[in-house]
């Protein structure tokens, strides 16, 4: 019992840690997005670093290291139909990027623009 | 007749019921995201201008909002620590801040859209305004919840701990997963609305 409880004090020694990896991390993603670089070049930082953030709540707070099989199954084909139904809807679009589609409410100014053509 | 593996856990999976039905749970709510995901992303390749997010929302406000959530993280695991510990008041005092950080960011997030509101910011006015409250209205409503279940696990179902340990402490590691997926959502959310 007193190994187990040992263990446990481990592990919320570790948890306060990842608490303050996630915090520094929210600042870090604040900072770079006054950076001045490209749109492209800020989403895939603020994408990395939030996947990062991700990465460590699952892994540590939702206890996903040492996990049962089971579960990396059931997550390996959400992550497969995620990746779907992100995917699928943009692939079917590559040719039209950047043009006005009528979406509704899209009335500000990318409406206005649109109506000029 | 009396329920299997509600503190055993399964010789297939290896699993108790609950920890199975929780992590199906979180997929099914993966799938539900991540189709607004798709939609926001959808909708900004498909425009001509896409507003930066900077400019329409509150950077500082959304930040400390994720603060909030990130720390209200840190105590749902303790909670869970705390049950480990044998520890049932160190576990209502995380579970009391757990509740209290949840319900400042609400305070926070209907602060926002109030100050939205009157300024006639509401889902008709824009594309970005209609997916901004689509997504953070439903992580809200998330947030909702999460408090909703904390709270009968702070209040009336903490009686099960003086009945069956296990099963209590395997209830609150769901209610934890649940949140910790609360707070991974909005991980992605805050970026992606308020920085790009």
């Amino acid at each position: 019992m007193s190994e187990n409880a040992e263990h446990v004090r481990e592990h919320i020694k570790l948890y306060w840690k990842i608490g303050g990896a996630l915090l520094v991390l929210t600042v870090i993603t604040v900072a770079v997005s006054y950076l001045n670089v490209s749109v492209f070049l800020a989403i895939v930082i603020a994408l990395v670093i939030a996947a990062t953030k991700g990465s460590l709540v699952a892994s540590y707070f939702m206890h996903l290291i040492g996990e049962r099989k089971a579960i990396y199954a059931a997550l390996a084909l959400t992550a497969f139909f995620f990746m779907v139904l992100l995917l699928i809807p943009i692939l079917g679009h590559t040719n039209t990027f950047g043009e006005h589609k009528t979406i509704p409410n899209a009335h500000a100014p990318v409406a206005r623009h649109a109506e000029t053509h | 007749m009396e329920i299997p593996y509600v503190v055993d856990e399964r010789s297939d999976t290896g699993l108790t019921n609950v920890k199975l039905g929780i992590w199906l749970f979180l997929a099914s709510e993966v799938m539900l995201f991540g189709a607004l995901f798709s939609t926001y992303v959808l909708l900004r390749i498909n425009a001509v201008e896409w507003p930066l997010g900077a400019n329409i929302l509150s950077v500082p406000i959304g930040a400390f909002n994720t603060i909030v959530l990130i720390s209200s993280s840190v105590t749902m695991v303790l909670c869970y620590a705390a049950l480990k510990l044998n520890n049932l008041s160190g576990y209502k005092k995380y579970m009391g801040i757990t509740i209290g950080l949840s319900l400042l960011f609400l305070f926070v997030k209907s602060y926002e859209y109030a100050d939205k509101f009157s300024h006639g910011d509401f889902p008709s006015k824009s594309t970005f305004l209609a997916i901004y409250f689509t997504l953070t209205g439903l992580h809200a409503l998330h947030i909702v919840a999460g408090v909703i279940v904390n709270g009968y696990f702070l209040g009336p179902g903490s009686k099960l701990w003086h009945t069956n340990k296990t099963q209590f402490i395997n209830r609150i590691e769901a209610a934890g997963l649940y949140w910790h997926f609360v707070d991974l959502v909005w991980i992605f959310l805050f970026p992606v609305l308020y920085l790009l």
